[in-house]
């Protein structure tokens, strides 16, 4: 069996505030296979971003251990083996759309000719070739989230880790988007952990959703997603039929409804 | 567009000096002889030729010889040397307030504790008037020896006016090295490089909007300061204590004590268009600032 791309065990985050602390995670346990697309959703709050966080090695857990291919999550930064992208954008104002792209590599002294095969790779890969040369600010949000997905590609991470890289765009956009997503997680074979608060596009590129509740964050519920491998996916599994029920199956775990499978946990989580 | 953004500014610039010329001569043709006093407090100035030449004597003046004796250079080009001697003071002044402000800004930057530490004392520093550090850094000064070489007066004009135009710069350096967003900062985390190469490559650039008015008002600082030091420490040779000479050894000769005020507002000028090209080369990093 091949090294799981992130296991998370036990884990609790805590925030220190004024006067207290406040529980953003407890006793999480989740492994994310390698190659596998697994979506966090659940209410505002539940400890998502946090989550993505501890494996991004941007926090480090209260108690509980987090492992990115059976190293530590500092271990696997230093090693650059994943790649991030998160709600906003963030491209460097005074670099063109290929330079932001180019950044990764730059930093990590990526020889000069090489860089540059990359880049047009990427470029084409989320079809912005001919925006290589503008600036971030000359290009709408649904590109600029482009230029961000290319650069968190940029060095070929087995793991992907992405927070809402959707969340600010209009629905069309949004779902051109997914099927992009889904094609190059298809071409690239990458893991994926990704944040949404939409049910429809958890479902739509996951192999397994992680439905969480809050305060404490928890794991409530993991559904898997039974509509083929997320290679094959299209525009059309959006109307299937089974793509519906696995939907509601996402949203009664997500609202507690008490039906047959998840009965026994019946709680209200609002 | 950006041309037209270009040549406003100086079309206003040059309304604005045409505007105060004609008021100039608008209120010497039509004020009182003796000016306006309230209570012993002169209001508005005498608007005779000694108080208020002409402009055109001012100019007229700028041409003619500084002394009566033959041989006597014209006033303009000695003007001009005085503030080319200035000029140079206060560019040195500029570059030491620059290195030492950026400095300061990246350690208050990269150490809390430094920050807390500096900040009120590089606040408090700008509250000590020049009358009260003149006579003080001439004083340690002539107790400085580096081996053969002595204390110029020269030397204490460059520190004053130097501690005058470091602080707009550490101020602006250090809100712009702040200025990058958590996300970025992390971002340059997640890719496990270290704190000089996050300074380098994004804290520096995303400064250049915010260190662009602060240069400028360091420049401003650096001439003031000079002018004044030269003035406070009695430096020959500059554009400060030639409007002191001139103004008290020209009665008969109204002209002559505008033009080294004319000669510091030339060093302003050169001073601003320097940071103004700076800006200019700097284009690139300041996508997105709002016309200033
Ligand atoms: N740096 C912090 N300091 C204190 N509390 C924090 C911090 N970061 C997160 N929290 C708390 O942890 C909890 C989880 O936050 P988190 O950002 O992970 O939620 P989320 O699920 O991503 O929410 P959203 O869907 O709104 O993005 C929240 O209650 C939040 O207030
Ligand atoms: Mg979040």
């Amino acid at each position: 069996m091949t090294t799981p791309a992130v296991t998370a065990s036990s884990v609790s985050k805590s925030f220190a505030v004024k006067g207290g602390s406040v529980s953003a995670l407890e006793g999480i346990d989740l492994e994310v296979a390698a190659g596998e697309f697994v979506s966090l959703i659940g209410p505002s709050g539940c400890g998502k971003s946090t989550l993505l966080r501890l494996i991004a090695d941007l926090d480090q857990p209260t108690s509980g251990t987090v492992t990115v291919f059976g190293k530590t999550a500092r271990q696997a930064r230093i090693d650059q083996n994943y790649g991030i992208a998160f709600q906003q954008a963030g491209l460097l104002a005074w670099r063109t759309v290929g330079q932001n792209i180019e950044l990764p590599l730059e930093l990590h002294r990526v020889a000069k000719p090489t860089r540059r095969a990359r880049v047009a790779e990427l470029l084409d890969l989320v079809g912005l070739t001919d925006f290589a040369d503008r600036y971030p600010e000359q290009l709408s949000g649904g590109m600029q989230q482009r230029v961000a997905i290319a650069r968190s590609l940029a060095e070929s991470p087995e793991l992907l880790l992405m927070d809402e890289p959707f969340g600010a765009l209009d629905e069309m956009t949004r779902e051109r988007m997914q099927n992009e997503l889904v094609r190059i997680k298809h071409e690239t074979g990458a893991a994926v952990v990704f944040v949404t608060h939409s049910i429809p596009e958890a479902v739509f590129l996951s192999d397994r959703v992680v439905v969480m509740s809050p305060r404490p964050g928890r794991i409530q519920e993991v559904v898997p997603v039974r509509l083929g491998a997320t290679g094959e996916r299209d525009e059309n599994l959006r109307e299937a039929t089974n793509f519906f029920s696995t939907v509601r199956a996402v949203r009664e775990a997500l609202h507690g409804v008490p039906v047959a499978e998840s009965a026994a946990r019946g709680v209200d989580i609002r | 567009m950006t041309r037209r953004r270009g040549v406003r500014p100086v079309l206003f610039g040059i309304a604005g000096i045409m505007l105060l010329g004609v008021v100039w001569e608008v209120y010497k043709a039509l004020g009182p002889v003796k000016g306006v006093v309230i209570n012993g407090l002169t209001v508005l100035p005498r608007t005779d030729d000694q108080s208020m030449p002409h402009l055109l004597t001012m100019v007229t003046r700028l041409g003619e010889p500084v002394l009566a004796e033959p041989g006597s250079l014209p006033l303009w080009q000695v003007v001009a040397t005085s503030a080319g001697f200035t000029l140079g003071l206060a560019a040195i002044s500029w570059l030491i307030g620059v290195v030492v402000g950026m400095l300061l800004a990246v350690l208050m930057q990269r150490f809390r504790t430094a920050e807390s530490a500096l900040l009120p004392w590089v606040i408090l520093s700008q509250t000590v008037p020049i009358i009260a550090l003149a006579p003080l850094v001439s004083g340690v000064g002539s107790q400085v020896r580096f081996g053969d070489a002595v204390w110029q007066d020269w030397m204490s004009v460059v520190v004053i006016a130097s501690y005058l135009a470091f602080f707009p710069v550490s101020i602006g350096a250090l809100r712009g090295l702040e200025a990058p967003e958590r996300a970025a900062v992390e971002l340059m985390h997640t890719y496990a490089v270290g704190w000089w190469t996050t300074l380098l490559r994004l804290r520096l650039p995303a400064a250049v909007p915010y260190l662009i008015p602060a240069l400028r008002l360091g420049a401003a600082s650096a001439v003031i300061g000079t002018v004044v030091a030269e003035v406070s420490i009695g430096l020959e040779g500059g554009v400060g204590r030639m409007m002191i000479e001139f103004a008290s050894g020209s009665s008969g000769d109204p002209g002559k004590p505008w033009a080294p005020i004319f000669g510091a507002i030339l060093i302003g000028l050169i001073a601003a268009g320097i940071v103004a090209l700076l800006g200019t080369a700097l284009k690139k990093y300041r996508r997105g600032e709002i016309a200033a």
